[in-house]
């Protein structure tokens, strides 16, 4: 496994759930480095006098109000589900108790 | 001499809002009971390319509840994403708030059974959406959609607990003003209301928190929280004295064992990645609304608040309420209190403030008491006034009157009430009661 310095790899991996092979760790490694590097020239930037921008839009207040619209049926909702039971989409087992 | 610990406690706890639609999306969430993935959408089932659309009732309900705990309400919010991967969480990450919640620092007064009373601190009630129900058979996860994005918001307190009392009385009081705001019916049985506890213990006289926390999670009912947090405590102080050192870690409950487990330590800890939903504009919120909300929080506030008024001070029902609205109920008792025995009946001093015939909002209770004590010999109601004002009430209000006669203890309050708006908040309540009863024999 390439160690880097910027980069813990492996805890990237667990947090995106994406098993990754040893290979293709060495690959996303070295490519994330490559965009924290970059990251890093932004950050030098000065932004004293700039307002932080979360939302590209000069839109506030975007609600709507408080009334039913209509739902998916039961078929529709799991109609794209490989593993359906009882009306219920079906995955791996996550329950560990101890 | 062993050390002699203390419990530090502090609790988040999750209430499902009662609005018709989710937080995000039309689906309606009245889910409890029906069919599994009968309401749902691509917003909710956190389908590739869905947007997600804010529900105003849901912001108003989250701000009332924030009022009601005397928090204050940002002027601007923002949602976040809190990213980690489970089968409850169809899009990979829940819109929550992080550092910029709607409702920041408030607190709750709390009484105990024996009368005595704490003061827990609220550090945030913010905005968040429900997760999916995962229900685990023969070692696979079935996944019901129907409670995803339905409107919760998260009410954390600061570490302020000592006991498990302490988390009773919050819990009951927490649930009697969402029932009250009409903003949940908080049926923990439903989880509509759920309890998280962080639990560490200090040595007694140490004023620095300590520096771990344990983390109750996932336990579904209110006696098994309870008895978890008792055990945590007792495991805790017994680590410590046999000079073992505690970490970080979120703990479960086995109620078979009777005993909490490890669920993750802090090597495991979830890095949530919080950054602003881009999805989602800021919100800027309208003062206006903010007042409005305020007056209908108050006037929402547990009735125990007014029960304590009426048997304290023997004031009307309707006084109480009237001040618990206005905010002016503090000022009330302070100045009570520091009238002390004037004569002055504490209802008169109540209609006063209500009546705007004192100006709590500008005066100190010192100045008042300086001027109500130089009043009170020139306006104090004469016997024969009062009886004068009382039968003219007993005319005026005839229904009313015959109501009391036929064994309606409420229309005593009513009648009192009347008099005294008649005599300007001067007569003496328990006085004008006595008279009212004696005519309406
Ligand atoms: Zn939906």
């Amino acid at each position: 496994m390439a160690k880097s310095t910027k980069i813990d790899i492996d805890h990237v991996s667990k947090l995106a759930n994406l098993p990754l092979p040893d290979e293709q760790k060495r690959i996303f490694a070295s490519q994330l480095t490559k965009i924290l590097d970059y990251i890093e020239k932004i950050e030098k930037a000065d932004t004293k006098n700039v307002e932080p921008t979360f939302n590209v839009t000069p839109n506030k207040n975007v609600t709507r109000k408080d009334t039913a619209g209509t739902c998916l049926t039961q078929d529709e909702a799991l109609q794209n589900s490989k593993n359906t039971k009882n009306g219920q989409f079906v995955t791996k087992g996550v329950f560990k108790s101890e | 001499m062993s050390q002699q610990y203390n419990p530090v406690i502090g609790l988040e706890v999750h209430v499902e809002t009662n609005t018709k639609t989710k937080m995000f999306c039309a689906c309606s969430d009245d889910y409890f009971g029906k069919e599994p993935n009968t309401h749902t959408c691509p917003v909710c089932l956190g389908l590739p390319g869905a947007l997600p659309f804010t529900n105003e009732e849901a912001i108003e309900k989250c701000m009332k509840i924030g009022l009601a705990l005397n928090c204050k309400v940002a002027e601007s919010s923002l949602f976040e994403r809190k990213n980690y991967f489970y089968p409850d969480l169809a899009k990979g990450y829940q819109i929550s708030q992080y550092r910029w919640p709607l409702c920041v620092g408030g607190s709750i007064e709390v009484t105990g059974k024996n009368g005595k009373k704490s003061t827990i601190r609220i550090n945030r009630a913010h905005q968040e959406e429900d997760t999916g129900k995962l229900t685990h058979v023969e070692g696979r996860t079935l996944i019901d959609f129907n409670r995803s994005g339905v409107p919760l918001v998260e009410i954390v307190t600061e570490p302020d607990f000592t006991d498990t009392e302490q988390i009773r009385d919050y819990a009951k009081q927490l649930r009697e003003i969402f029932r009250n705001l009409g903003v949940s019916n908080a049926d923990m049985e439903k989880g509509d209301m759920r309890l998280e506890a962080n639990i560490s213990v200090r040595p007694v006289g140490q004023k620095e928190l300590p520096n771990y926390r344990v983390e109750l999670k996932n336990i579904n009912s209110f006696r098994f929280m309870v008895a978890a947090v008792e055990f945590e405590i007792k495991r805790q102080i017994e680590a410590l004295e046999s000079g073992e050192t505690l970490h970080q870690e979120t703990r479960g409950w086995n109620e078979a064992k009777h005993e909490t487990y490890l669920q993750r330590s802090k090597e495991e800890a979830n890095d949530y990645r919080y950054f602003p939903e881009p999805d989602l504009p800021s919100l800027a919120v309208d003062r206006d609304l903010v007042k409005k909300l305020q007056e209908e929080a108050r006037a929402a506030l547990p009735q125990t608040k007014v029960d304590n008024l009426v048997k304290t001070y023997g004031i009307s029902q309707e006084s109480a309420v009237t001040m618990i609205r206005q905010g002016s109920d503090p000022f009330f008792e302070e100045l009570v209190a520091k009238l002390g025995q004037t004569g002055i009946s504490s209802q008169i001093v109540a209609s006063m403030i209500i009546n705007k015939k004192i100006d709590w909002q500008d005066l100190s209770t010192d100045d008042v008491v300086k001027q109500l004590k130089a009043q009170a010999s020139q306006t104090a109601l004469s016997s024969d006034q009062l009886e004068k004002a009382i039968d003219e009430v007993i005319a005026d209000n005839e229904k009313t009157a015959a109501d009391y006669k036929a064994g309606k203890e409420n229309a005593l309050q009513a009648l009192i009430g009347a008099v005294m708006k008649k005599t300007s908040g001067r007569a003496d309540a328990k006085q004008a009661a006595e008279i009212i009863k004696e005519k309406l024999k």
